[in-house]
């Protein structure tokens, strides 16, 4: 090496993906708490899926495999598909998910760095379009270790006996498809999902995740702008609707502590490679996410967005970089 | 007073500055030969003014400044010079530039030396001073300073004196202004005096206290209305742009004059040469330069021009796994080509290094956008969008993010998790804009000359057409007068054809032709009325002279004549037959 600088700051991309994944465990901790131990199973199904994938396919495109291994970028990737998938969803289901994250949105676009759409998200929206039924079934509280073994594994799904839908699901089904008009009151009060403020346990888990959110960005690996612009923007949306109607569109508080609101606002809209980096251009591209992610709740066919959203937004990242550059030294007049 | 701005960006790598700082600057000792390059400054190379051979005193002068973009060259000590030849510069690129090589003699006699007193001179002649004594700007960049010190316009000026020495390492002016606080600011008064100035400020890093401290000590002491200003340490705290800005909130664009915007700065190791130029009158031969890194002993020296770096490390000590030379801090300093480069005027630190000090980078990585060279940015540039475009040779879109705004501090390298060298692809982008620009330039050039010539010779081509065209017509009508012409007029036959090819071609091409021949006949069409006149003069100049070659022969010429006739004919007859042999 010839040329300045001859120090450097001792950074690496695997340090940053280390820390993402340590700022991930607060919520998985309370994801295990409060509907067992089926998420790790899968956690760690996914990651070796991703890894083998990622090898591969570097081994093919005729890339290093070990420093891009221990990129760890792979892992965060794994990770994020299975906190957004139901944490018994049957093992094919984790692993072709992540391996079509890794191989095709990631790999097959040219690798770390390259892929315009978010890996993750990608997996999860292909998946809920393919298998709703099983994108859609959380257990409850009580299912033990063996009876989430024997779901992963493939076992036969006995609906009533190990599922509880989720807060946004619940309220879903409640609305469209009771008999008779229900509030949104009336389906909380109705529905066992539904806790303190959000769905029972997810709140917590929301609160795992907001604590390692904040921890990224007081270890600057992300800006303020896009968690606040995404929550702000669902808060927003979310409560305009509720103030026009009370009844028929669920408050605020209950999107930002239900799905994935937490997860998305730290970790997903936050994926540096598929979204924008100018600190405008971070806040359109999250308070866009934001909204489509509540319409989509609201009225749409699904019972979250956020991975549409972000997927969507993806497709306007480059353009709300070039368009919201910020002004050079010297140059803020101009 | 305060911090009152800040500027954006920066990092806090590890300073490394006390290691040189523990004691007093050091004369370094006289080499056994110096080498002293002509060029060691912006603009012009200075001209040689001694042969080899020739005895000089210290501070003579041995280059003469190259115009006013200039800055002259002195022989650093008494003694002989051997040779004036290209030597190797301190330069990464090991070139080799023209340079003064001296045996000092040890006497390190001066020259006789001759003071000013800045208030009984005017400005130019203080700037001619200071540019023949060769005084740069010595934070680095080597900018003639007689260039910089010329009063504002109509803006109220201020005077920034740069004390920061953010680049880790690098100490010398931190002890310069521990020990020389009183000559700094003298210079300091001539830069005022000389931009008309009403405010000076000094900005310092706060890990230099004692520096402060005697800064502080020394504007009471002159009683001088300058203020030391305290600015966190945050590298490049002390690039001239972030210094001016943190002082005074003033962004100056890149490209633009500061002076411009009511402000110029210097670094304090300029106002001290300035001192020692015009109050002393010693021209620039020596500055104090830091040795550290993998050494021994670190320190900072008083060193003349010319001494190779290779004699300071073994003043410092260098330790055996030494295996690289740097100049300058580890952010923004040049590895040099062997380490016995001469010291010049730019050397504000000379680094041992070695892989334990700077280590190789690890491998680089792609690019994952992550923006931490956008946060430690000081210009506010997009460094990552710059990578981008840099490495698809983008280079219109590198420059439409300002590539030539980036000042190369290497914040965003050094913080990058994918080790990427980024300045290198922004110097990579701006070497090519340059080279394509010289091309341009040159094509530009080319085609400038090429038009021009056509035109010219369009010009000339019209201006004898229409030279030609006045005789014609003139012509034309001695031939209306004279009956039958007995002879071709005098002055026409060798220019009868041309004459005739040039007015056809006039026809086309311009009406000066008829302008210029306002003699001519008032036929319908004037134009078409010379020409024909040229070319039945043509003509008749033509049945005119053909005859006229074989007429009035004597004898002897007719028989000779004959004799070459047939002589032809054998020859035509030979070739023919040989032809049709060769044929069959």
């Amino acid at each position: 090496m010839n040329n300045s600088p001859y120090i450097r700051k001792p950074a690496s991309i695997q340090t940053v993906m280390l820390k993402v994944l340590l700022a991930l465990l607060p919520g998985v901790a309370a994801y295990v708490w409060f509907f067992g131990v089926g998420v790790l199973i899968n956690l760690v199904l996914a990651s070796l899926a991703a890894l083998l994938g990622e090898a591969l396919m570097l081994k093919a495109r005729g890339r290093p495999v070990g420093i891009f291994l221990a990129d760890l970028s792979a892992v965060v990737t794994a990770w994020l598909v299975v906190l957004t998938f139901p944490p018994i969803a049957p093992w094919w289901l984790t692993v072709s998910a992540t391996l079509f994250a890794i191989v095709v949105v990631k790999q097959l676009y040219g690798g770390l760095g390259q892929n315009p759409f978010n890996p993750a998200m990608a997996g999860y929206a292909i998946m809920i379009v393919a298998f709703p039924a099983l994108m859609s079934q959380w257990p409850h509280g009580g299912l033990g270790l063996a009876a989430q073994l024997d779901l992963i594994a493939g076992g036969l799904r006995d609906l009533d006996a190990i599922t509880g839908a989720t807060p946004l699901d619940a309220l879903r089904t409640g609305l469209r498809e009771s008999a008779t008009p229900t509030t949104v009151q009336q389906v909380i009060a109705g529905s066992p999902a539904f806790g303190l403020v959000g769905g029972k346990g997810w709140e917590w888990i929301a609160a795992g995740y907001l604590l390692g959110g904040l921890w990224l960005w007081q270890q600057r690996i992300i800006t303020w702008h896009l968690p606040l612009a995404f929550l702000a923007g669902i808060a927003i949306v979310s409560g305009a609707l509720w103030a026009i109607d009370p009844g028929a569109f669920a408050s605020p508080l209950l999107h930002l502590v239900a799905g994935g609101t937490m997860l998305g606002a730290f970790f997903i809209v936050t994926d540096p490679v598929s979204g924008p980096t100018t600190p405008r251009g971070k806040l359109y591209f999250a308070a866009g996410a934001a909204l489509i992610t509540v319409v989509i709740r609201a009225f749409g066919a699904y019972p979250d967005g956020i991975a549409f959203a972000v997927l969507l937004m993806n497709i306007c990242a480059p353009l709300l970089d070039m368009k919201n550059q910020p002004p050079v030294f010297g140059h803020k007049d101009d | 007073m305060g911090k009152p701005f800040d500027f954006h960006g920066g990092v806090k790598p590890q300073t490394n500055k006390a290691q040189s700082t523990r004691e007093a600057i050091a004369v370094a000792s006289l080499p056994s030969q110096m080498v002293v390059p002509l060029h060691q400054s912006i603009g012009g190379t200075p001209h040689p003014l001694v042969q080899a051979g020739e005895r000089v005193l210290k501070g003579q002068r041995i280059g003469a400044a190259d115009g006013n973009v200039s800055a002259a060259v002195h022989a650093p000590t008494s003694g002989t010079v051997i040779a004036v030849e290209p030597r190797v510069m301190a330069h990464t690129s090991g070139l080799a530039m023209l340079s003064v090589v001296i045996e000092p003699d040890g006497e390190d006699a001066w020259l006789p030396l001759s003071p000013s007193n800045y208030h009984s001179l005017q400005g130019d002649e203080i700037r001619d001073l200071l540019r023949d004594a060769g005084v740069v700007g010595l934070g680095g960049a080597v900018f003639p300073s007689h260039l910089k010190l010329k009063a504002g316009k109509d803006k109220r000026m201020t005077l920034v004196l740069n004390g920061a020495e953010c680049e880790p390492y690098i100490t010398c002016d931190d002890m310069l202004m521990r020990e020389r606080a009183q000559d700094i600011l003298r210079g300091g008064q001539i830069m005022r005096h000389m931009l008309g100035a009403d405010t000076v400020l000094i900005g310092i890093e706060d890990n230099k206290p004692e520096a402060a401290a005697a800064m502080r000590a020394a504007v009471a002491a002159l009683g001088e209305d300058m203020q030391v200003v305290v600015v966190p340490t945050r590298y490049p705290a002390g690039g001239a742009k972030q210094l001016i800005r943190s002082l005074t909130g003033i962004e100056v664009p890149h490209g633009k004059r500061s002076t411009d915007y009511g402000v110029q700065c210097f670094n304090v190791g300029t106002a001290y040469a300035i001192h020692e130029t015009i109050n002393l009158g010693r021209p620039l031969i020596s500055r104090i330069v830091t040795v550290s890194g993998n050494v021994e002993r670190p320190r900072n020296y008083e060193v003349l021009f010319g001494t190779p770096m290779s004699h300071l490390l073994r003043l410092a000590g260098a330790k055996p796994d030494t295996d690289r030379t740097v100049m300058g801090g580890p952010m923004m300093g040049y590895l040099m080509p062997k380490p016995d480069v001469p010291v010049v005027k730019a050397t504000n630190c000379v680094i041992a290094g070695s892989r334990a000090l700077f280590p190789p980078p690890p491998p680089e990585m792609p690019c994952i956008r992550c923006t931490a060279c956008v946060d430690v940015c000081p210009a506010d540039l997009q460094p990552h969008e710059m990578y981008w475009f840099a490495r698809a040779k983008n280079f219109g879109k590198t420059q439409e993010y300002h590539v030539f705004d980036c000042i190369e501090c290497g914040c965003c390298a050094y913080v990058c998790p994918s080790h990427i060298p980024l300045v290198d692809y922004y110097r990579f982008a701006k070497t090519e804009i340059w080279a394509r620009e010289r091309n341009k330039d040159a094509a530009d050039q080319a085609r400038e000359r090429f038009e021009f010539r056509t035109l010219r010779e369009q010009r000339e081509k019209e201006e004898k057409a229409a030279k030609l065209a006045v005789k014609a017509a003139a012509g034309r009508q001695t031939a209306e007068k004279r009956v039958v012409p007995p002879a071709p007029p005098p002055a026409a036959p060798a220019d009868a054809r041309p004459a005739a090819v040039a007015a056809a071609r006039a026809e086309g091409a311009l009406a000066v032709t008829a302008d210029a021949a306002p003699g001519a006949a008032p036929s319908p069409d004037p134009k078409k009325a010379l020409i024909e006149a040229a070319i039945e003069r043509a003509r008749q100049q033509r049945e005119a002279i053909a005859p006229k070659n074989t007429e009035n022969l004597t004898a002897a010429q007719k028989a000779e004549i004959v004799e070459i006739e047939a002589r032809r004919a054998k020859i035509r007859e030979r070739a023919r037959t040989h032809d049709e042999d060769a044929r069959q």
